[in-house]
Order: C-alpha cells, then sequence, then structure tokens
C-alpha cells in the first residue's frame, strides 16, 4: 500500500484534519502573545478597532510580581501532585480488588466508573452542599452524630477538600486504566514467582508493579494535562480564596474580574511556560516506561 | 530426594469432576511424563502437584511427608511453564537470580549458583539481556536455568517445549534428557506429544479424562497397550483398529495392528485393497490403503522407498505375533 501515489492521497486526505488543528491551536496562542505585549482594559475603553498600546515586558513583569503569582504555582502544583499520589496509589488498589472475581463484579465495575461522568461543576456542588456543607452536610452530621464540632471544609481544610474532590473524578480513570493493565498480566508470571518462593507482598512489589508501569506512566501523564487546568472545581467551591487559587484561577481573576487582558494574556504564557517544565521533569522521571 | 506419591487424589472444579481419584508413586530420579490428549487433565494434575491448585479429596507425598496444605514455595519443587512466564522487566541474571533471592541467599553464594546454571544451559553470555530479546529456545533454557538454580527435589515442565519451531523442539528434547541424565533430580513432564513421551520419559502416565489408562516403561505401552485408548494413543502413526468380522476371526472384539507391523505385496495376502494416498519420508513410505477388512483405510508402512500408484490393487498381511487383542470393552486380551 505504500506506493508514491497511496501516500500523496494520504497526504491529502489528512490535510484539513492537520489544517483545523493547526488553527486551533495556532490561533489562540498567538492572540495570547499579541495580547500579553498589549496595554487591553476593555472597561477603559481600549478596543481591538481603535488599536492597542504597545507595553512590551511590562504585563509580564507585573504578573509575576503579584503577591498572587508564586502562591498559585504552589498551589497548582500541590493539587496535581496530591491528585496524582492518591488516584494511582488507590487507582492500583481498586484495580485489583475489581480484578478478582466477584459477585456483580460488572455492576461494581460501572459504579466504579460512574464518578468520570459527571461533569466537575455538577460533582463539586455536589461535594460542597451535600457532603462538606458545615451545617446540612453528610460529613457535618457524621460529625455531630460522634458529638464533634463539624469541620468547615472549604474553609478550613480547603486545598486538601478540593484535592479530594478532584481525586474522586479522576480516581474512576485511572482505576479504569490500571484495572485493564492488571488483566493483561500474565497468570502464569504470577504463579512462576508464588513457585520460586516470593510472598504476595514481593509478587506485587516484583512482578505486578513493574508490570503496571507503563500504565502508571500513561495515567500520570494524561492526568497532568488535565489537572495544571482545573478550574470549575475551584470555581464553584472557595472562589479562589482560602488558598485555592491556582495560575489557572489566578488568570481568570485578571482576565474577567480585573478586565486586564493584557495582564491575563501574560499570565497565560507563564501558564505554558509552567506546564512545559512539569512536563519535561514528568517526561524524565517516567518517560522511559514508554519505551519498548 | 525426590519420590512423590498421590493417594487418592480428585479434583473437581465445581460440580465438573476433572479428576476422578486417582493413585501414582514416582521414585526418586525417575522421568515421568504424563501425555494425553488436550483437556484430559495431565496440566491440572501437575498443578495439584505443584501446589498451585488445591486437591478436592486426597493426599500428595513428597519424599513420604504430606505435602498436601503445603504451599507452592514451600514443596521444594521448580515448575517450567508453558509461556516461560520470564520476568520481562528483569535481566536473565535477575530471572535465574530471582527464586535465589527470595530465599535471602547470599551474593557470592547467588553469583555462584548463576554462573553454574548459566554454564550448563550455555547462557554465559545473554545473562544481561532481557527475555524480550532472546530466541524462544533461549527463553526456554531461562526458564530451566531459574528452575534448576534452587536445586529442588523435582522438576515440573509444563509442556515446555509446544512453543518452539519442529527442528528446536528436536533439540530441546535432547537437552533436556541430557540434563536429567546429569543431575539425576526427578522430573515429571507433562505433554501432548506422545513423540516427546516416548523418547524422553523413563516412565509415562497415559491420561484420559482426568484417568490414568496405563504406567509404565514406552516400550512396555508400545508391545503391550492395555487397551484400544493407548493403543490408539502411542505410536506415530496411529496404530489401525479394526471392529467387527475380522476381529470375531480371531476372537476379539477389536484388533489392532501398527503400520509397521503390516506387509505389503502386490501379489498375495490376507487382506485385499486399494491404495489411496501415499507418504514419502525417504526413510519409510506410508499407504492409505482402502480394504475390505475396514470401512476407514489403513495406515501400512514400507521401509525405504515404494513407489505404488493411486488407486492400485494390494494385498496386506498382518504379522500374526504383533497384532493386537482387545475385548468389548477395550481392554485387552492376552
Amino acid at each position: 500500500m505504500a506506493t508514491a501515489h497511496s501516500r500523496s492521497a494520504a497526504r491529502i486526505m489528512m490535510a484539513p484534519a492537520v489544517f483545523v488543528l493547526l488553527v486551533w491551536m495556532l490561533v489562540p496562542l498567538s492572540m495570547t502573545l499579541f495580547f500579553s505585549f498589549k496595554k487591553f482594559l476593555p472597561l477603559r475603553g481600549d478596543s481591538i478597532g481603535r488599536g492597542l498600546d504597545w507595553v512590551g515586558f511590562a504585563n509580564y513583569a507585573r504578573f509575576i510580581s503579584s503577591s498572587s503569582f508564586w502562591p498559585s504555582v504552589v498551589t497548582t502544583l500541590l493539587i496535581v501532585g496530591g491528585v496524582l499520589v492518591i488516584t494511582v496509589a488507590l487507582g492500583i488498589l481498586l484495580g485489583i480488588l475489581l480484578d478478582q472475581p466477584m459477585w456483580g463484579q460488572g455492576v461494581v465495575r460501572i459504579l466504579v466508573i460512574a464518578p468520570f461522568f459527571v461533569m466537575p461543576t455538577v460533582s463539586a456542588l455536589v461535594w460542597k452542599n451535600l457532603f462538606m456543607d458545615p451545617v446540612n452536610g453528610f460529613l457535618a452530621h457524621v460529625w455531630r452524630a460522634f458529638g464533634a464540632t463539624p469541620v468547615e471544609w472549604l474553609s478550613q481544610a480547603s486545598l486538601p477538600s478540593i484535592v479530594l474532590i478532584v481525586s474522586w473524578e479522576w480516581l474512576p480513570f485511572a482505576t479504569l486504566i490500571l484495572l485493564t493493565a492488571i488483566q493483561s498480566l500474565d497468570s502464569e508470571q504470577l504463579e512462576a514467582a508464588e513457585m520460586d518462593g516470593a510472598s504476595s507482598p514481593a509478587r506485587f512489589f516484583y512482578i505486578v508493579l513493574p508490570h503496571l508501569a507503563r500504565a502508571i506512566t500513561i495515567v500520570i501523564l494524561i492526568q497532568t494535562i488535565f489537572l495544571l487546568s482545573i478550574f470549575a472545581e475551584i470555581f464553584v467551591t472557595t472562589g479562589g480564596a482560602f488558598g485555592t487559587k491556582t495560575l489557572t484561577y489566578l488568570i481568570y481573576q485578571r482576565v474577567l474580574e480585573s478586565q486586564n487582558v493584557g495582564l491575563g494574556s501574560a499570565g497565560g504564557v507563564y501558564a505554558i511556560i509552567l506546564a512545559n517544565i512539569v512536563a519535561i521533569f514528568l517526561m524524565r522521571i517516567v518517560g522511559k516506561n514508554l519505551d519498548a | 530426594m525426590g519420590q512423590i506419591q498421590l493417594h487418592q487424589v480428585s479434583k473437581s472444579f465445581g460440580a465438573t469432576e476433572v479428576i476422578p481419584p486417582l493413585d501414582l508413586t514416582i521414585e526418586d530420579g525417575e522421568f515421568v511424563v504424563f501425555v494425553g490428549p488436550s483437556g484430559c487433565g495431565k496440566s491440572t494434575l501437575l498443578r495439584l502437584i505443584a501446589g498451585l491448585e488445591d486437591v478436592s479429596a486426597g493426599q500428595v507425598l513428597i519424599d513420604g511427608l504430606d505435602a498436601t496444605k503445603v504451599a507452592p514455595a514451600k514443596r521444594r519443587l521448580a515448575m517450567v511453564f508453558q509461556s516461560y512466564a520470564l520476568y520481562p522487566h528483569m535481566s536473565v541474571r535477575k530471572n535465574i537470580a530471582f527464586p535465589l533471592r527470595m530465599a535471602k541467599l547470599d551474593k557470592a553464594d547467588q553469583e555462584e549458583r548463576i554462573a553454574k546454571a548459566a554454564a550448563v544451559l550455555n547462557l554465559t553470555d545473554y545473562l544481561d539481556r532481557r527475555p524480550g530479546q532472546l530466541s524462544g529456545g533461549q527463553r526456554q533454557r531461562v526458564a530451566i536455568g531459574r528452575a534448576i538454580v534452587r536445586e529442588p527435589a523435582a522438576f515440573l515442565f509444563d509442556e515446555p517445549l509446544s512453543n518452539l519451531d519442529a527442528a528446536l523442539r528436536v533439540g530441546m528434547r535432547l537437552e533436556i534428557s541430557e540434563l536429567h541424565k546429569r543431575l539425576k533430580t526427578t522430573m515429571i513432564y507433562v505433554t501432548h506429544d506422545q513423540v516427546e513421551a516416548m523418547t524422553m520419559a523413563d516412565k509415562i502416565v497415559v491420561l484420559n479424562s482426568g484417568m490414568i489408562e496405563q504406567v509404565g516403561s514406552p516400550l512396555e505401552l508400545y508391545l503391550r497397550p492395555r487397551n484400544t485408548f493407548v493403543a490408539g494413543f502411542i505410536g506415530s502413526p496411529m496404530m489401525n483398529l479394526i471392529d467387527g468380522p475380522e476381529a470375531e476371526k480371531l476372537g476379539a472384539a477389536t484388533i489392532g495392528v501398527r503400520p509397521e507391523h503390516i506387509d505389503i505385496s502386490k501379489t498375495e495376502g490376507i487382506w485385499t485393497g486399494t491404495v489411496g494416498v501415499s507418504e514419502h519420508l525417504g526413510s519409510d513410505t506410508f499407504f492409505h490403503v482402502l480394504t475390505d477388512a475396514a470401512p476407514e483405510p489403513l495406515t501400512v508402512r514400507a521401509a525405504g522407498e515404494m513407489a505404488l500408484d493411486y488407486g492400485a490393487r494390494v494385498h496386506l498381511t498382518p504379522r500374526p505375533a504383533q497384532v493386537h487383542r482387545f475385548d468389548a470393552n477395550g481392554l485387552r486380551i492376552e
């Protein structure tokens, strides 16, 4: 099939998709870059039609010197890191449990996957109002049942609460990927290890975990991409207060609450840089698992 | 030491009994082959001995001690799996070292044993490769290496050669036999290939739907098959089994004659028939001859090369001393 003719035909047929993807990516990127060097305050009468003032790197300098910048980077990394640790650890555990033969396996698997289908906004609202509400929330009732004072989750333990909500949303994804990886493990390998005298913890660490390395890598990489940009969960719960302001949220505040498009765009470029730094680190640490 | 005894051992999966109660003794140093068609329970029997499956009833004795409830690792048995079951993320060295590491042997001792096993199996040059970089035969040897470093009481082989091509299989067959002669350790070997069974075994156990049909040396099974199943299973090509009037003439329900025990002639013989397909191997020629003795064509071997046209009339004579007689239950009549 790999004739010169079929190759050029393939190129022609792929061209529209490649074009759309390029436009989808390049137009927003170049607009962000363009605005980040301009003074653009719509409420003060700036508009593209009237021309925007070139301000050089002023937006960049102002964004990074804001007292909110570094805390927001730290918050972002804490949320990403926390969710990754929780979802991977619990995902492996749940994957192993769901791999065991049991009654109602199919139904249980669907139930475990279900949270993934709930929209982030909805699941955050459910957690906020039904579980974490200090007056009527389920957890508040549990606390009171033991005579304790209910915890005001989203203000007293705001960051862990958000990590909990986001982990709940992403655990099904991790479980699903890790479960399929566990199912692909050759049972003869486990039996061979058993005959070789490996205890069940040894079998887990020497056989199962190395087998899962690639799946764990994929879970980490894909989740990181999405977790760096979480927004809805913060928006509907704390609104960025109580130390839960991520970089994404800070950009949102600069653009929409302060109505400063130039400053927000500069923040967007910083977000791109942060994402790339994280990506480089991840590829260094776990990327080698994707080879061979 | 490695004497293994099975005492009324049976296995059921739910309501289906795959192995009805059976007794079997495997002496120390013996090379025993379990042979039988697919699904006859031979692998299950091996896994019962290994401890990878629990017996439903009965006892497994290793060197006279009850091992029925003993964990697989504690039975001092080493197993070579059909898929080799090598650990793909470990080098050959680490694969072979794994049982030693689990047994917490000190480093120097480990190195020594690995070097010895690698030398025996010609793996010294491959110790730092991953299993994925090895050929089928080499992987097979790594699996055997992982088994021998443990210095077990007995080796269990579960169809170890079925994933190799024909030429390699013959080679590995010899290597395993050689290994047995050298180590003098008990070996239990499961296969569906009766040629492997005949060439390697000291003792063959023929299994059919979980039951032992016959136990004996390869020649015993060849010369005196206890029933029609063993008669048909052992020997290649298959023994010709003839029912009906021809059998009744000899006072049996079924008679069996091996292809090599029928003389073929163009002029005279007891049975007459027409030649069907002939298979020329150079060393032998096999003819499929449709006769009036049986509805199925009989297979006949002629030593060396012999040319007969398709459809030619021939006469067949079974050698009387080598005709096996079986009664209505399929059991041998002496």
